[in-house]
């Protein structure tokens, strides 16, 4: 992947493993300027970060198949493939190849456009997913703030599918999400809030480094307990998950926004739900599990092993571990997820907004004046 | 020039051209939804501006103030009362809109003057990631007095929305002028969506 701005870096990559440089220097030595280089370095990363996305979404549907099947006493998907592993690549071929129905009195244009404004701001909010030290796309200064801003722009894109589709459960439903996601932002904001106040930066790699120091025990779950429950919870209501999934009640609004539509303008909206499952898992992970943090720190561990960190062996390993890490931490958080959704029933409209205003929005004003008191008084334990 | 310079060069004309066409559109449309839209997508791209800038803080800000609350709020009061109603025609419409035309046309000339007349000077050097923490430090020393007030203004706004929200603690409906029921919040039983109100 790609290497940018190792200036806070402890550990500087060794120019061996830059992959950037050496793509760029192979690439120069064909007689190509150095921005023309870059210019053909920069998609590349991101392709491989959608591609990982879109297989990660593959991932979490045949779980989400299989782990209800469990919890209902079924098989699930079985035939597809070995334990129907392709029963999702299955799924999409078939929404791929279904009819593009667009209803007749529907605002074509706004119908097309909604599903595209929903997709869009969850896999760029990608970008500031770090993997490892230098292991991301773009080491942005605003890094965890942008996600914030860029997920309140998908409410815009559920309105506009819920109004263009002419339908009154298609409206309903676009009215709920947009009210809900509006609700559960402000919590949301003010628990990652928390965290950025004890890793003095909103940049994700910093706030992984800053709990680097003693392995699992530095990790910010332990400091932020009723921070991470607050992100958890906001996290669901935001990606739309049962319990929290109003907008799509069945019994009450048929499909909700995604009532009227079929083939792959529903697809993306499956997709963007996912991904943005995903993500937010990720996130929860780099906030709070400590990012790509192995529960032993690497330092004591090659310390032990009498390797020094900078060697290009260890940091091969430092870094294929990072990515294993993130990885399962995220996957763990998606099966509690999963569990939660065939486990849980719905709440109500009014109980979802009373949650989110009367509850949560306090208990995170609560948690975020209590870390700056102590944040005061121990500045050693809260990131002076 | 430079590859980077040109990438930015173009980014700036498709920002630009966005920002004025969608502008246009959220005036001349006559489709309240499209405007509201559009004017969602001219709110995106001052973001993007800004990001040429080198203001990314700003530009985030942006995009969570303007496009995420602001244009959602819009959206969600259009579609909550979504009367289908022919307009009665205004008399004498042609000329009100000859006049704002005129109007318009006139400041723009008065900016454009102002815009090619002024000597622009150079600004400071953007400071890029270093700006959220400037932004903090400026906030909490010098402009200390506009940040309080913007912050009681904002109270002022949130208790106005809750009078007007909460009729019971009105003696008369502000929207119709009639007697309000005091009780109507505190007894969950009354059935609300009855024509009349119970007696």
């Amino acid at each position: 992947m790609v290497t940018l701005l190792a200036t806070s870096a402890p550990a500087l990559v060794s120019p061996g493993l830059d992959l950037e440089r050496s793509f760029s220097q192979a690439l120069e030595s064909f007689g190509l300027s150095e921005q023309a280089a870059r210019l053909i370095w920069l998609p590349l990363p991101m392709l491989l970060v959608l591609v990982a996305a879109v297989v990660g979404v593959l991932v979490t549907v045949w779980l989400e198949r299989k782990i209800s099947a469990a919890v209902q006493q079924r098989i699930g998907p079985e035939y597809a493939g070995a334990l129907g592993v392709l029963q999702p690549l299955a799924d999409g071929l078939k929404l791929l190849v279904k009819e593009d129905i667009i209803p007749a009195r529907a605002d074509s244009l706004l119908f097309t456009l909604g599903p595209v404004l929903v997709v869009v701001p969850v896999i760029l909010s990608w970008l500031i997913v770090p993997f490892g030290q230098n292991l991301l796309i773009s080491n942005v200064g605003v890094g965890i703030f942008l996600w914030i801003s860029l997920s309140s722009v998908q409410p815009i894109g559920l309105l506009m599918s819920g109004y263009a589709s002419n339908n009154k459960y298609s409206l309903l439903g676009g009215l709920r999400a947009a009210a809900q996601s509006i609700s559960y932002e402000i919590p949301l904001a003010l628990a990652v809030l928390a965290v950025v106040m004890m890793s003095n930066s909103l940049s994700t790699v910093d706030i992984v480094d800053q709990q680097t120091g003693a392995g699992i025990l530095s990790w910010n779950i332990w400091r932020q307990p009723v921070g991470f429950l607050i992100f958890w919870i906001c996290a669901l209501a935001e990606c739309e998950r049962l319990p929290f999934d109003l907008p799509e009640a069945e019994e009450e609004l048929v499909a909700g926004y995604q009532t009227e539509y079929a083939g792959m303008k529903f697809a993306l909206f499956y997709l963007g739900s996912y991904i943005n499952l995903v993500l937010s898992a990720l996130l929860v992970s780099v906030l709070y599990l400590g990012g790509w943090g192995f529960p032993l720190p690497v330092e004591w561990l090659a310390g032990w092993l009498g390797q020094s960190v900078d060697a290009p062996l260890v940091q091969v390993i430092t870094g294929t571990t990072g990515i294993v890490m993130t990885v399962l931490k995220a996957y763990l958080l998606v099966f509690i997820a999963i569990l939660l959704r065939w486990s849980t029933p719905r709440v109500r409209i009014d109980q979802l907004l009373d949650l989110g205003w009367k509850f949560l929005l306090p208990l995170a004003l609560v948690n975020l004046l209590v870390t700056a008191a102590l944040k005061l008084a121990f500045p050693v334990a809260f990131g002076g | 020039m430079t590859i980077a310079a040109s990438t930015q060069l173009i980014c700036f004309l498709v920002l630009s051209s966005v920002i004025v066409l969608g502008a246009l559109g959220v005036v001349l449309l006559s489709n309240i939804v499209y405007s509201a839209f559009l004017l969602g997508g001219v709110f995106l791209a001052v973001a993007g501006l800004y990001l040429l800038l080198n203001a990314s803080f700003v530009a985030a800000a942006q995009v969570l103030v303007y496009v995420g609350a602001v244009n959602v709020l819009i959206l969600f009061a259009i579609m909550l009362v979504n009367k289908k109603e022919d307009l009665a025609p205004i008399p004498g419409l042609t000329l009100r809109r000859l006049l704002s035309g005129g109007v318009c046309a006139g400041l723009f000339a008065l900016l454009t003057r102002v815009v090619l007349t002024t000597p622009w000077a150079d600004g400071p050097e953007p400071i890029g990631e270093d700006a959220t923490i400037r932004i903090g430090e400026h906030l909490f020393t010098d402009y200390l007095l506009p940040f309080e007030l913007a912050s009681v203004l904002l109270l002022m706004a949130m208790i106005g929305a809750i009078v007007l929200a909460r009729r019971d603690v009105q003696a008369v409906d502000p929207g119709t002028g009639e007697v309000a029921d005091q009780g109507l919040i505190e007894k969950a039983r009354t059935p609300l969506l009855v024509d009349q109100p119970p007696s």
